[in-house]
């Protein structure tokens, strides 16, 4: 299980300035939703940060922002010195759904990075090794409709990673998956961030994926989407899911959601 | 049949033929492995049999040079399904063809049989509309030259017909389904000149084109160029956007995007296209053929038509049947090939 160059930090930082994004209401075209509001973030070289709260507070908009899918309304988006105006293969996105073209093997997929960028002949050597990051070395022919969902999100992440993501962008990436699954893939993702130093953006509605993957929690407010409060997670790595120190944690953010349960007179304004 | 690629490492095992797969999801056809139940092995002999008698008993009347060919094709059908039976024992892969082909084989012949019973034998029908097998298979036999030559005339413009609308619908399919500004102008001409059956078209292809030939190719031509342009559109206009957008992510360009995203992604609905129009493209070559160029099957049915050889018509549209049907059975072929990874997805 080697990374092909592994411990080199390819991460760069990405920095969201002042951000606001409406979409057309779907049932009334005068009226606009506002997806985000004034949304600033900063995310150092290779940190990974979760963004955390209910849907529709504007999530994924803000990742497909970054990942220049959509342009925002007003505010800016960097990535180390550049401003993000379209996709790039430097931003490398994975979705709740793996999105795997069905068309193409196991092995075709991993390499459509590299087909679309034109540089499959130099870099073919790199597939088998990305193929093994993932455990996927004996599955290369089949096609993914073989595969179960916990392989196809792996083949998934190999084909995002095979281009050197300086940022990398993940929506629920575990959230179709079942429980057991989606712990090992959690340290799986755990294994490759640290590997390859890439920055992460997570978004998840899974709490405790977030205080057991990120070195920060961004929670989110919606209508309009709004970043109600950044959370740093001091615990030591790797993080014991049941220590008292998670759970109070656990605990804290729940509050913050309101989902606490018994305390409702309790809550901050 | 679904996991062999996953499990391409082993060897398929000849036939322990109890759940032979192409039985399966066919009608449940009551054999199986341990041997054929006699009923089903004496099907197509005894039918045979039956339908050499009724031949021999009706053709008495008649001179043998015209029923001698049809003797003869019923004594061979006789002699091989009685070979089959006796070797089948031996013949696992023998056994699972006749299994599932012996039923249809024996109703097949029963038809003929019936068929020379009405007509040459109680002459119910009318004469010269409706010939004794016996007589179709005598014409076939004596005309097979001029046979062969109009089956591959017709297999020449078929030919360049589909294969010159194809290419255009796919182009224009493509422009239409993936940029905006095509699908404006676009459109709009599609849908009022699409519908128009090609074979409405004959009076001006025969004004306007060289030969008889070029007409009969654009017409063929049009009339594939409709399907496959409206469903390559709907294939491309309908190709997911996620798949778009993570090639986007990935560092594709508008190239990647059209031809190894939007294109595959097509590739079922174009193939529905593609059988659609091989359906009006049959139709209009028969016409063409029969109004326009002076050869082909569509010309020499109503060439023996104008004759009264019905036996003439009858052969040409057996021959007919096969042609069109090879064609299709080779189009199913690419199909399954191309689309191979649909295998498992949707039902076939």
């Amino acid at each position: 299980m080697v990374a092909p160059d592994s411990a080199i930090v390819e991460g760069s930082s990405l920095r969201v300035v002042e951000v606001t994004k409406s979409f057309l209401s779907p049932d009334n075209s005068d009226s606009r939703t506002h997806a985000l509001d004034r949304v600033s973030l900063d995310i150092g070289a290779g940190e990974l940060v979760s963004l955390v709260g209910p849907s529709g507070c504007g999530k994924s908009t803000l990742l497909r922002l970054i990942a220049g899918l959509d342009s925002p309304d007003s505010g800016e988006l960097r990535v180390g010195s550049e401003t993000i105006r379209e996709p790039s293969a430097e931003r490398g996105l994975v979705f709740q759904d793996p999105n795997l073209f069905p068309w193409l093997t196991v092995r075709r997929n991993i390499e459509a990075g590299l087909v679309a960028r034109g540089v499959l002949r130099e870099k073919r050597n790199e597939v088998d090794g990305f193929m093994r990051l993932v455990g996927l070395e004996t599955f290369g022919a089949a096609y993914p409709h073989h595969l179960s969902g916990g392989m196809a999100q792996r083949v998934a992440l190999a084909r995002a990673l095979i281009n050197h993501p300086k940022v990398l962008l993940l929506d629920e990436p575990l959230g179709a998956l079942d429980a057991f699954t989606r712990m090992r893939m959690q340290d799986e993702v755990l294994r490759l961030w640290e590997a390859r130093g890439a920055t992460m953006l997570l978004v998840t509605h899974d709490i405790d994926e977030a205080i057991y993957m990120s070195d920060r929690i961004v929670l989110m407010t919606p209508r309009p989407g709004r970043i109600e409060r950044t959370i740093t997670v001091d615990l030591p790595r790797p993080r014991q899911r049941n220590s008292a120190d998670f759970l109070r944690l656990r605990g804290e953010i729940l509050e913050l959601l309101h989902f606490a349960g018994s305390s409702q007179e309790a809550l901050p304004a | 049949m679904n996991t062999a690629l996953v499990q391409a490492k082993e060897p398929v095992p000849p036939a322990p033929a109890s759940e032979a797969p192409a039985v399966r999801s066919e009608v449940a056809v009551p054999a199986t492995a341990d041997g054929l139940r006699i009923g089903t092995l004496a099907a197509l002999p005894v039918a045979t049999l039956i339908a050499l008698a009724v031949h021999v008993a009706v053709s008495k009347s008649e001179p043998p040079i015209d029923t001698r060919s049809y003797t003869v094709f019923l004594g061979s059908v006789l002699g091989l399904s009685i070979i089959a039976v006796l070797v089948q024992p031996a013949w696992a892969g023998l056994r699972r063809w006749m299994a599932h082909m012996w039923p249809i084989l024996a109703a097949f012949v029963s038809l003929l049989c019936t068929w020379e019973a009405i007509t040459s034998g109680f002459r119910l029908l009318p004469l010269p509309y409706f010939p004794s097998p016996a007589s179709v298979l005598q014409s076939l036999i004596n005309d097979r030259k001029l046979l062969f030559d109009s089956t591959w005339h017709s297999l020449f413009l078929l030919g360049s017909g589909y294969a010159v609308g194809t290419v255009v619908a796919l182009v224009t399919g493509i422009c239409i389904g993936w940029f905006p500004h095509a699908r404006y102008w676009g459109m709009p001409l599609l849908k009022v000149i699409g519908p128009i059956p090609a074979t409405a078209w004959v009076p001006l292809a025969m004004v306007v084109s060289p030969s008889g030939t070029v007409s009969a190719v654009g017409l063929i031509a049009l009339a594939v160029w409709f399907p496959v342009t409206m469903l390559t559109i709907s294939g491309i206009a309908n190709t997911r956007a996620s798949y778009l957008d993570v090639a986007r992510t990935l560092g594709a360009g508008q190239k990647y995007l059209i031809l190894r995203v939007a294109i595959p992604a097509a590739l079922p609905n174009i193939f529905i296209g593609l059988f659609m129009g091989l359906g009006t493209s049959f139709l209009t070559l028969i016409v063409a053929e029969t109004v326009g160029v002076k050869s082909g099957l569509g010309w020499y049915v109503s060439w023996a038509q104008g004759w009264a050889e019905y036996g003439k018509v009858y052969a040409a549209l057996v021959i007919m049947a096969v042609f069109f049907s090879t064609i299709m059975t080779v189009l199913f072929k690419v199909r399954d090939r191309m689309l191979v990874w649909q295998k498992g997805v949707i039902k076939w």
